[in-house]
């Protein structure tokens, strides 16, 4: 019973490693190509296109519900201690440091980690990243590498449009639910807003954007067979990009904030 | 043109190729037959280097098919090869055109994209499409038309070796006949050597030079195809004629 127990546990932590080690082999490998000719622009520009633009809407919504909610949540626990007037800046903090990365990593990790893996893997299940191999291309090269550079250029970029956007909600309730003064609430949030909390959430951004198209990209290119198999690498895409930024904030907060 | 000796390919317990000897000379054209699930794709696979062999050798040209040491060389190994895969594997993200020259609008051999498509619309043509469908997507095309570009873009870089991956499953007969008409012409014309994975007798009468025969990871007949009628091989006769009778076993 014990010894079952005991090789349990030994398997799952060898398949763990094992796993591990292949996404680092394949992310090596990947950045590898950003380095050596040749560049595919066309499909970085396209990814470019996918990943950032195309994901505003779900960013600028997510971020605006977000702010708005700080703002009368941090209203109602400031006023137990008559401190209501911190409203625009701990929105601005929140948002900038934590909210606006973090929330804007999970929601494009669940757009476009998804349809990475579904594409890439469609992909290899239809034979086309053999028929890619056949017309001397390299795959990591032409798929994986333009996906993960832009990824890692556009979410920092979506971070900061959320950032805003986020911010502006939380003016928006301040402003017509919360009888802030328009002008003192702006004044406010710029007043205390420092440049390093804008910075560590776009830093983060970058964190979480290659982690997405990553794991996209890994799950769709390792895909199982037939329409199951692309099924099971689109969730195991999205839970796994989730999971990872979750973790990877707490690490990067550790190491940028912890004194 | 081809040699391949003591090819040996398992995944995990499952031996798919058991020693496979087998060479093909230039503008031959060999037709593998064999059951489905006899590894006559993993025989494709193995030679294009998308599967690593376990064991044997394979010699194309006079030089080893694998262990290339860099990005270009491999590339270079490559581009003497055309395939035209079972599902025709188009890539549903560029339009016909762009898939049938995207070879020619990549790598170290680029050429101008009004080059690259003047080139396209020509192979179209001899696949027998017109230039209206150029710039349609493939998931626009029927499956006789999406095989047409999969040809189209296997010929498109004039290959020295083809392979077609059972070219005429899923389509209607005329059409399987059309395509079958097109493969011996395009290699007849090309000088191409061609090596065709099928289980439609009719595409091997059509295509063959050679006909072998794959079943259970060993080559067990090969000959002219002129004799795959003649021979008393009660392997071939049993496939030849479809009966569930016979040495191979139905349930596979």
């Amino acid at each position: 019973m014990i010894a079952r127990l005991l090789a349990f546990i030994g398997r799952s932590v060898l398949s763990g490693l094992a796993g591990a080690g292949k996404v680092t082999l394949f992310a090596i490998e990947a950045v590898s190509h950003l380095v050596r000719p040749p560049f595919y622009g066309r499909e970085f520009l396209s990814a470019l296109l996918q990943i950032g633009w195309l994901s505003l809407p779900v960013v600028g919504l997510t971020a605006i519900f977000t702010g708005a909610a700080l703002a009368l949540q941090i209203y109602a626990g400031g006023a137990r201690f008559s401190a209501e007037s911190v409203v625009p800046s701990i929105v601005a903090i929140g948002m900038t440091r934590e909210l606006g990365p973090v929330l804007g990593g999970l929601m494009v990790a669940a757009r476009v980690a998804s349809s990475i893996a579904a594409e890439i893997g469609t992909m290899k299940v239809t034979e086309q990243i053999d028929a890619l191999v056949t017309l001397s291309t390299d795959p990591l090269k032409y798929l994986v590498a333009p996906r993960l550079l832009a990824a890692v250029i556009s979410v920092p970029l979506l971070v900061g449009v959320g950032d805003v956007i986020g911010v502006m909600g939380g003016w928006l309730v301040g402003v017509e639910r919360l009888n802030f003064n328009s002008a003192t609430y702006i004044r406010n949030t710029w007043q205390y807003l420092e440049t390093w909390d804008v910075m560590s959430g776009i830093l983060k951004g970058a964190a979480f954007g290659f982690i997405v198209a990553l794991m996209g990209c890994y799950y769709g290119m390792n895909s199982g067979r037939g329409a199951q198999g692309v099924g099971r690498a689109t969730k195991t895409a999205v839970v796994a990009a989730s999971i990872l930024i979750l973790a990877a904030n707490y690490v990067l907060t550790e190491v940028f904030f912890s004194k | 043109m081809i040699e391949i000796h003591g090819l040996t390919k398992s995944f995990g317990p499952k031996h798919v190729l058991r020693g496979i000897d087998l060479s093909v000379v230039r503008g031959e054209s060999l037709v593998v037959i064999g059951g489905s699930g006899t590894g006559k794709s993993v025989l494709l696979k193995c030679i294009l280097g998308l599967n690593a062999p376990d064991g044997g050798s394979i010699v194309i040209d006079g030089k080893p098919a694998t262990g290339h040491a860099g990005a270009s060389e491999r590339e270079e190994f490559l581009s003497k090869f055309g395939m035209l895969f079972q599902g025709a594997a188009l890539f549903d993200s560029l339009t016909v055109w762009q898939n049938v020259a995207f070879r020619l609008l990549r790598g170290a051999n680029r050429k101008p994209r009004a080059e690259a498509r003047a080139i396209a619309l020509e192979k179209l043509k001899r696949v027998g499409l017109g230039p209206d469908v150029a710039d349609l997507y493939p998931a626009e095309l029927s499956g006789g038309m999406q095989k047409r570009v999969g040809l189209a873009r296997a010929i498109a870089a004039d290959p020295q070796v083809i392979f077609f991956d059972e070219p005429t499953t899923g389509l209607d007969p005329i059409m399987a006949g059309v395509i079958n008409e097109l493969i011996r012409s395009i290699v007849t014309e090309m000088g191409a050597t061609a090596i065709t994975i099928t289980h439609d007798m009719t595409s091997v009468r059509a295509i063959a030079d050679k006909v072998a025969m794959l079943h259970d990871g060993v080559l067990r007949w090969q000959g002219p195809v002129a004799e795959i009628d003649t021979t008393d091989d009660p392997y071939i006769q049993q496939f030849i004629h479809g009966r569930a009778e016979g040495p191979i076993e139905a349930l596979r």
